[in-house]
């Protein structure tokens, strides 16, 4: 959508190195051409990639915290005593359940509650990233869109901070809602769950995948509390 | 040459008779995809500011240096560098306002307005009028997406300034009609972008006709703000 240049005059490079005095004048301007591009390539790249290095961290402790304080929000009214990001597991096939990392949170040694990332891959936007908690009883202690790219003011709803409504933001639903015998559909396809219309694709993409996943994290939650910090947890084999 | 006064010319243009979102109609996709409410119409606005500040005062100080044939691609470089270094120093340096803004940022490389100024004003100017283009076109930007955005959050939901929490957390966002006003879809989705647009074009150039029909015998020169 770039406008057209109206007066295309024939440019003359403002500057012709003596060095290309011998080359035809096509081959003249397309290697200035080549070169200059190159140059500002370079030149603009070095600025991105030094950005990127002055800002690393900073970015990697903000996300960090982010991070805890979405943790401790999935946990609602549950004490627990251990250092939760550090009791972490890393879950691998998990397959369509698409679980991520698990928290073991602990009161003195006893299991509390499991919180578990999991993500939709079909939002409005694309992928969905949720944290949510799971008790002992098998039920959701509270789900939060950790990242997202639905539509803001439509599908941005399933995000508690930009829901309007913040008596009952659409996402407390899931709270205390049972992993196993919940319809874990939004309303329209024959499940439990409210949606905003207009905006189907986020809900359902936000419901389904919590479904899963705290599906999967019931059926294997006391070999997720016995796995050794840190460890890298199959599924597969443990089956 | 009167340096002020062409300086005061382009705030017109930007603010005014060549308004980007309302004369020139440029950066439709960003306009439409963000004005459902009026707050993530101003920060997208303020975003597009600063990089359209930037992206002219870069292109115009380095103007001499761009061959004429590849400086459409220089100038995109040029833009999403830019682009890409605010959304990171914005992600390390003010993480709280970031995510509020984040997932506009990027949004701004795709904004036509941006290499239109570029191409059809930083190109061709100083560095300090180019600069004051980029921040006048900006702010023309900036008030009509807040008209916009105020628009289709009243009609569409009956609420202004709801997300304000974001940025000022002891504001709230204001219900104008009511909790049980049933609102109107239509305005907040793609298509209600185009109607409430199309009214402020109409409205843009009556006005335009009014003063032009007043102001006939001096056709020239344009009534003193």
């Amino acid at each position: 959508m770039t406008s057209p240049d109206p007066a295309r005059t024939e440019s003359s490079s403002s500057s012709c190195p003596t060095l290309l005095a011998g080359l035809s004048p096509a081959l003249r301007s397309a290697l200035v051409s080549a070169f200059g591009l190159f140059a500002f390539t370079l030149a603009f790249t070095s600025l991105m990639a030094f950005t990127h290095g002055v800002t690393r961290d900073r970015i990697r402790t903000a996300a960090e915290q982010k991070q805890m304080l979405l943790i401790d929000e999935t946990l609602p009214g549950l004490h627990y005593d251990n250092a939760l990001l550090a009791d972490v597991i890393e879950v691998e096939g998990s397959g369509r359940s698409r679980v991520g990392k698990v928290w073991r949170a602990r009161n003195g040694n006893a299991p509390v509650a499991l919180v578990f990332e999991t993500y939709a891959p079909d939002g409005y936007g694309g992928r969905i990233d949720l944290v949510a908690s799971l008790d002992n009883e098998g039920r959701i202690g509270s789900v939060r869109v950790a990242a997202h790219q639905e539509t803001p003011g439509l599908g941005d709803y399933i995000d508690p901070a930009k829901d309007r409504n913040k008596e009952k933001p659409w996402i407390s639903q899931f709270s205390k809602a049972d992993a196993a015998s919940t319809r874990w559909e939004v309303k329209k396809d024959g499940g439990s769950f409210d949606y905003l219309t207009g905006a189907t694709v986020s809900a359902r993409a936000v419901t389904r995948a919590v479904g899963r996943a705290a599906a999967w994290v019931n059926k294997h939650r006391e070999a997720l509390f016995a796995a050794p910090t840190g460890a890298r947890f199959n599924a597969e084999q443990k089956e | 040459m009167s340096g002020s006064g062409r300086l005061r010319e382009s705030i017109r243009n930007g603010l005014w008779r060549q308004n980007p979102g309302l004369a020139q109609i440029l950066g439709l996709c960003p306009i439409l995809a963000i004005s459902t409410n009026m707050v993530n119409a101003v920060s997208l606005g303020l975003a597009t500011v600063m990089v359209m500040a930037l992206s002219n005062l870069a292109i115009s100080g380095l103007r001499r240096w761009i061959a004429y044939e590849i400086r459409i691609p220089v100038f995109i470089l040029i833009i999403a560098a830019l682009v890409t270094v605010l959304d990171l120093a914005f992600n390390a340096y003010f993480h709280s306002l970031y995510l509020v803004l984040g997932i506009f940022i990027p949004l701004i490389t795709t904004n036509c307005i941006v290499l239109a100024r570029a191409e059809a004003y930083a190109a061709r100017n100083g560095v300090l009028a180019s600069t004051v283009d980029g921040i006048a076109m900006g702010f023309g930007l900036v008030w009509v997406l807040a008209l916009l955005g105020a628009l289709r959050e009243l009609i569409g939901n009956g609420t202004l300034f709801s997300g304000i929490e974001m940025i000022f957390p002891n504001l709230t966002s204001i219900s104008v009609f009511g909790d049980d006003y049933p609102g109107f879809l239509l305005v907040s989705l793609p298509p209600g972008a185009f109607f409430i647009l199309a009214f402020l074009i109409a409205g843009f150039n009556a006005v335009n006709a009014r003063r032009a029909a007043r102001d006939k015998p001096a056709p020239a020169s344009t009534p003193a703000a």
